[in-house]
């Protein structure tokens, strides 16, 4: 903690710099995927999605959030107040923080002086190399577990049946697809011997290009990496796993009692979880900002990462909803055991292939 | 600037805690309990001891703490009614300043350590890696009680599905 005052003034300038352009970027990604998915879903279902507002309705994102904000507020007289008020706040914050451990392009320099473009990093001239949080991939494990507070108190805070169902419904499948998610990154864990998003990063480089990512490295981390997304799916409670905001039964479950902003915020941090998602599966299987050189690394990611994002609407666009007893043994029964072989299958391979 | 994060940190921590005894609100207690294993992740982290901290959030704040707020959702408990102290209350407040006493008899009984630092100082930790660290030790001087809170945990779970089920 000392040796933060010993840093040099651009260092201050490098982290304030990073995190805003982060954070904003994150916001327009978050507020424009909301349009891209009606624009995708719209397409694959030969409709022109939203035209109105704006050429090709590019200003409906801006329209969107303007009508929730001078929405009025309604608080129900039998909820609790406080639990009520502060769960979007639980919601919305560790979706957007899980960005600090996320490599999102290769070193830069900027007046002499080397920038990881990583928030939570710095390049140290002495050693040569990038310190980063080493526990990176559990911190991220950490805040998703955080986030299922947000849902939980939404419920029970509105005192309505349908948000405790829906709230119930979304917490008990994030807690079980978190089992199998957290069991499917073990396998890049045995891979890359370091717990750190940079190192993982970097051991996903080389000269064979798609063949250096984990995805293709064998067979094992192939599956790993297929579950963990369907796994990710499923915890930020996306079609075909939407249960818990099932319209047709329960009233868009744990937000029905929500109105204005507030409403909005849930809508932001499930898309902001989608976007945190997406960036985690690029980084452990997708080689993370690696790729040919002509163009910078940031370019790769965010290619990568929207790549991912427009899988996720085709998803939506393409599956029907799950029965809640099917997603529950999806998740215990399927997934779950095939994770456990899958770590002792992908320890074999490290032991005899190397 | 340490001793300043420190001091923010711990009366948040403090604070919470005691929120957690005083809430009316079961589900406000609980909010705050999490609230107060966060802190102590956040001293994990001043202590190097990122691991520690990761798993102190997964753990106890993630799931089990998760596990309570259902329980408590689920038996519906609004908010504290009936007697507010009974005999219940009054031996386990014994007990608790009983250990308060103890805990405060070892404090003020003990000896400084001595000048020099063990093995694990915060330079070796950054070099060598709290995780591996931590997995050596436990995998290799503590195997022993490992393997046994893994049985134990076996165990816990084989009487969970023994009562929940009724027919095996």
């Amino acid at each position: 903690m000392d040796a933060l005052l010993a840093l040099p003034p651009m260092y201050y300038v490098a982290m304030v710099a990073k995190v805003l352009v982060a954070f904003v970027f994150v916001l327009l990604t978050v507020a424009y995927a909301t349009y891209a998915e009606r624009k995708v879903i719209g397409f694959m279902q030969v409709r022109l999605g939203p035209m109105r507002t704006g050429p090709y309705g590019l200003l409906q994102p801006i329209a969107d959030g303007l009508k929730l904000f001078f929405k009025e507020e309604i608080i129900p007289k039998q909820a609790s107040t406080f639990a009520f008020l502060v769960a979007p706040l639980i919601a919305l914050v560790p979706a957007f923080i899980s960005f600090a451990v996320i490599p999102f392009g290769g070193n830069i320099e900027v007046f002499g002086y080397t920038i990881p473009l990583q928030i939570a990093s710095v390049y140290d001239p002495q050693v040569g190399k990038v310190l980063d949080l080493n526990v990176g991939v559990l911190y991220i494990l950490g805040m998703a577990s955080l986030g299922v507070y947000g849902i939980v108190l939404a419920g029970w805070a509105s005192n309505s049946k349908y948000s405790l169902l829906g709230g119930l419904r979304a917490s008990a499948q994030m807690i079980s697809y978190e089992l199998a998610a957290g069991l499917a990154i073990v396998s890049i864990f045995l891979m890359s011997g370091s717990l750190s998003l940079n190192q993982i990063v970097a051991d996903q480089a080389g000269a064979f290009g798609v063949a250096g990512w984990y995805l293709f490295r064998n067979p094992f981390t192939f599956l790993a990496g297929i579950i963990f997304f369907i796994c990710s799916i499923a915890e930020i409670n996306r079609t075909p796993f939407d249960l818990p905001e099932a319209e047709t039964e329960l009233v868009s479950g744990f937000c029905t009692e929500y109105s204005s902003m507030k409403y909005a915020m849930f809508f932001m941090a499930e898309y902001a979880n989608m976007v945190t998602v997406c960036a985690v599966t690029t980084t452990l299987f997708l080689g993370g900002w690696q790729g040919p050189a002509f163009l910078p690394g940031w370019v790769w990611f965010v290619a990568k990462v929207y790549f991912l994002i427009f899988c996720c609407m085709w998803i939506r666009a393409t599956y029907p909803r799950y029965r809640y007893d099917q997603l529950m043994r999806l998740g215990w029964k399927v997934f779950l055991p095939i994770t456990l072989v899958n770590v002792v299958a992908t320890a074999l391979w490290v032991m005899v292939v190397g | 600037m340490e001793t300043l994060f420190f001091t923010i940190v711990a009366a948040v921590a403090v604070l919470s805690s005691i929120l957690v005894i005083t809430c009316k609100n079961p589900i406000n207690s609980a909010l705050s309990l999490v609230m107060t294993f966060f802190c102590l992740a956040t001293f994990y982290v001043m202590l190097d001891a990122q691991f520690m901290a990761a798993i102190q959030v997964i753990v106890y704040a993630g799931a089990i703490m998760v596990l309570v707020v259902f329980v408590i959702m689920l038996l519906n408990i609004r908010s504290e009614t009936g007697k507010r102290s009974n005999h219940a209350v009054a031996v386990s407040s014994i007990l608790a300043f009983l250990v308060l006493f103890e805990a405060c008899y070892f404090l003020f009984r003990s000896t400084p350590a001595k000048e020099g630092m063990g093995p694990l100082t915060s330079s070796v930790i950054e070099q060598v890696g709290h995780t591996e660290l931590i997995g050596k030790a436990m995998y290799s001087e503590f195997l022993l009680p490992f393997e046994i809170t893994s049985l134990l945990l076996l165990v816990a779970i084989i009487g969970a599905v023994v009562l929940s089920k009724k027919k095996i």
